[in-house]
């Protein structure tokens, strides 16, 4: 009698714990079509890994560099663990966490994200922590990152966030339920439409120009991680126009570089030498690069790597050949297909989401 | 600390696990410490307050049940050597020293009330008085804030003292049982206004895990839930809308809005006693029932015996009671019989002494005009209905119509209307303000206003419309099978899968219905405030 009521209670137990997590899946954004940046974290874990270079950082560094390129021209293999607007804390924890998957040689932190002392928007929040997977780093990451009406328990458990989700649920919520396609090539998110630079903004003036104390804390923490971990650290200032990079930022990361005797380039610098071009080479009138800037950018930076830090060129090894291969044929399907696409509507009408013939090119 | 709240759970959920850990003996003592943590919560100042409030009560109920001790050890002994005159003199002697420690409490702890609650609402109304006379002085307002469920557990130690005093049971010699008494976490926010002799059978009894008592205790607890979280603040949003524009939503929107509101408080005020009594059940304490189905009233009277009825019970055995039979009504009401007659003559101190009550359950609701006019037009319609009663019953002896069953449906709807218009006091901000809206009810009511369009423009989705719905044709048939017995009774009684299907829906219907998270405002309960 005893052991039938515990087998009902365990059996009651599992069905509803199953059930709600069928809930939560359901009820959880997909982020598969119009902002797909909120997939960019979680597509890491179903990759290799085993990587030369990790980029974290903010959308600079995911629309920045190309991995495929880096790979067709230098045989570098490099993922980006980036996410929307992903602040010092998160891109801290983030790499702790991949140094439990892989080592890498390099890690490339881009450092716009100097300027954000304090957790800035739930959104962003969300876009960089519910990909993670369970791990001490991931609740570290939450500690560190929630706003004042966020609530720890609804990341653990994101039903108690997205709930209301339910009178707006589509056929995508059903279908990428428990399987999503890939969007993203190594965490590179690709736009191949055009929107020249008009202007270039001017920053406003700010009271107080010095990076915040927690900014520099992450900041060295990343630092040490890297140097327990004998890889080099390098810090990039991505060629994007806005948000503005003030001169006493750019000297304060200087110092700091030179202190720690990192190398740090700021791409802003470069662009002649890169050959940006900003009426041909962004997507949004300056904020991101578009896929020829990504590539001109990866091809200037991959000999920086691979000369500074003598990264080996891995393309005779036969097996990572055929891996970077079959990324490097979605990669080109996806961008033929968003061609066509631009030729078809005049704009990037899948905003950069997987259009339904890249599945197939796969 | 909200009830509705992850902390709140996190909170029952640790003492749950402790109290039935502990040894027994020890289990009220745990209690008293959590009640003072969940008070804690709410603002560590206000722990002055409660805490003066039991010591005071405390030491006046010891002193007074001491006195009651003497008074019967020394007729014991002596009361055969005493005459009537000298017995009489005796007893009046004590009865005197009694009231003055009873005045003393009284006075002393209606005045923290007095102060905490009411203070500001008197400056209000003495600067208007200034300004009315021209005079360009101004009283400052007080920067106090309302310790949480002050209104409650006042009224709880008032009813103990005064009950000590009347010789109903003996002082509790042990201050931190008078002290858990008072402070009893659940009922802090929003009562019920328990008496010490019911509550206390079961708050200091020592408690073993019922396996029964817990899934009961659970199953109302959840159901609590629902009525708050999905219904009550899904209902909040819509009634805030009309509300908090009355240029906007006039005529039919304010009757909309009075019927809104009426479900929003019921599903509010009902849910958390719901909360409550679960929680105490869990615990394996005995909470005395708030509410009988008073939506089903067919009277106003009727109503107030079946909402609210801690309440009502205190303010009829405390005040109604004891004014009545006090020495002014008695000479008032010699004094009406002789002028007007035995019919209006007698009726006419109940009906004073009904406003007075009603006129106290107002103020006691909160401090404001508002709800003065509320309490008063309550009263009123009482006396007006004690009234018509020789019409009713002429209408009852010419038409057979009284236990037909659509007059009973339209008695229940008239009731509901009155009091939901009566209700809308509480929402808009002033009582001018209240009276225009209400009448707009008349002159604009222009029902072609009332689209689907103008109804999503409340704040309400469709999915959120049907949400209420289905809740709405829950609570009339709980209410409907409740007539019969107990639901959970009732489901007990059923197979598991039906039981477990009931829980799981509820549940469900809980997390994902819900209004809670970021994005809805996370709100008291309406009965918090007062």
């Amino acid at each position: 009698m005893a052991r039938k009521r515990i087998l009902t209670a365990l059996i009651t137990i599992a069905l509803t714990a199953s059930s709600l997590y069928i809930l939560e899946r359901l009820l959880m954004p997909k982020y598969v079509s119009a902002i797909v940046e909120g997939s960019l974290v979680e597509e890491y874990y179903s990759e290799d890994k085993n990587h030369d270079v990790i980029f974290i950082g903010d959308c600079e560094v995911y629309e920045s560099f190309s991995p495929i390129t880096l790979w067709e021209h230098y045989g570098i293999t490099s993922y980006i663990r980036g996410s929307a607007q992903q602040l010092i804390w998160q891109s801290y924890y983030l790499l702790e966490e991949t140094l439990k998957y892989e080592k890498p040689e390099v890690v490339v932190f881009n450092v716009l994200a100097m300027k954000y002392d304090q957790p800035q928007k739930e959104t962003y929040n969300r876009m960089a922590l519910d990909g993670m997977r369970m791990s001490l780093s991931k609740i570290r990451s939450i500690r560190a990152s929630m706003m004042e009406d966020e609530k720890f328990i609804e990341y653990i458990f994101p039903l108690l966030r997205y709930h209301s989700r339910w009178s707006e649920l589509t056929v995508e919520d059903f279908r990428y339920m428990f399987r999503k396609d890939k969007l993203f090539h190594n965490g590179y998110y690709m736009r191949v439409d055009i929107r020249p630079v008009q202007t270039v903004p001017k920053g406003r003036k700010l009271a107080d120009y010095r990076f915040g104390e927690r900014a520099y804390y992450y900041l060295d923490r990343m630092v040490e991680l890297c140097k327990e971990n004998d890889i080099e650290l390098v810090l990039i200032k991505a060629p994007s126009l806005y948000p503005y990079w003030y001169d006493e930022w750019e000297a304060q990361m200087e110092e700091y570089a030179a202190r720690h005797g990192l190398l740090y380039i700021n791409f802003l610098e470069l662009v002649d030498e890169v050959g940006i071009d900003f009426s041909k080479d962004t997507y949004d009138a300056g904020l991101h690069l578009n896929v020829t800037g990504a590539e001109k950018m990866s091809i200037y930076f991959g000999k920086i790597l691979r000369d500074t830090y003598r990264l080996k060129d891995r393309r005779s090894d036969p097996e990572l050949s055929r891996l970077w291969q079959q990324k490097a044929e979605f990669y080109y399907a996806m961008k033929e297909s968003q061609y066509r696409e631009l030729e078809e509507y005049g704009y990037l009408k899948s905003l950069g989401a997987r259009p339904p013939e890249s599945v197939a090119a796969e | 600390m909200l009830f509705a709240s992850y902390g709140f759970i996190l909170f029952i959920g640790l003492l749950f696990i402790a109290y039935y850990s502990i040894p027994k003996k020890y289990q009220w003592q745990l209690l008293l410490g959590a009640s003072y943590l969940f008070y804690y919560f709410s603002g560590p100042e206000n722990l002055l307050y409660i805490s003066l409030t039991t010591l005071s009560t405390y030491a006046a109920a010891v002193k007074i049940s001491e006195m009651h001790r003497v008074q019967a050890q020394h007729l014991a002994s002596h009361g055969d050597e005493m005459s009537r005159e000298e017995k009489k003199a005796y007893k009046a002697l004590t009865k005197s020293g009694q009231r003055r420690w009873l005045l003393a409490c009284l006075i002393l702890n209606f005045g923290v009330l007095a102060v905490t609650k009411y203070s500001n609402f008197a400056i209000v109304n003495i600067n208007w008085a200034l300004e009315t006379l021209g005079s360009g002085a101004r009283v400052s307002f007080l920067q106090l804030a309302l310790p949480m469920g002050i209104s409650f557990y006042t009224f709880k130690t008032m009813s103990y003292i005064i009950d000590v005093y009347r010789g109903r049971y003996p002082a509790e010699r042990n201050p931190f049982k008078l002290a858990l008494f008072t402070s009893f976490f659940p009922q802090l926010v929003q009562g019920p206004i328990s008496r010490f002799d019911s509550l206390s059978r079961t708050l200091f009894e020592q408690h073993s895990f019922d396996g029964r008592n817990v899934s009961r205790g659970l199953q109302r607890i959840l159901w609590g839930f629902f009525k708050k979280v999905v219904l009550a603040d899904r209902m909040l949003m819509a009634v805030n809308t009309i509300i908090r524009n009355p240029d906007t939503y006039q005529g039919i929107f304010v009757f909309i809005g009075m019927l809104f509101y009426a479900y929003q408080l019921y599903a509010d005020f009902t849910g958390g006693i719901d909360i409550t009594i679960g929680t105490a059940e869990v615990l394996g304490i005995k909470v005395e029932e708030n509410f009988k189905r008073p939506y089903f009233s067919k009277s106003t009277a009727e109503y107030w015996r079946r909402w609210h009825i801690t309440m009502g019970t205190w303010f009829k055995d405390y005040l109604f009671y004891p004014l009545s039979v006090s020495g002014p009504m008695l000479k008032f009401s010699r004094y009406s019989r002789q002028k007007l007659g035995d019919g209006l003559g007698k009726r006419l101190p109940v009906y004073v002494s009904t406003i007075i009550v009603w006129f106290t359950t107002g103020l006691w609701h909160g401090a404001s005009w508002n709800f003065i006019v509320w309490g008063l037009l309550n009263g009123a319609v009482i006396i007006v209905s004690m009234e018509c009663q020789p019409l009713y019953d002429w209408f009852h002896g010419r038409f057979n119509v009284k236990d037909s069953f659509w007059f009973r449906l339209f008695q229940v709807v008239r009731t509901i209307l009155l009091m939901s218009a009566i209700r809308m006091f509480d929402c808009y901000r002033d009582v001018p303000l209240t009276f225009r809206m209400l009448g707009t009810m008349f002159t604009r009511f222009n029902i072609g206003a009332l689209s689907l369009e103008a109804l999503l423009g409340l704040g309400l989705g469709l999915p959120d419309y049907a949400v209420l719905l289905l809740g709405l044709a829950a609570l009339v048939w709980v209410s409907l099978v409740q007539r019969s017995g107990s639901v959970r009774d009732k489901l007990a009684g059923k197979p598991f899968v039906l039981r477990y299907a009931a829980y799981y829906v509820l549940i469900v219907s809980i997390l994902v219905f819900g209004a809670y998270g970021i994005g809805y405002d996370a709100s008291q309960f309406i009965y918090n405030q007062f």
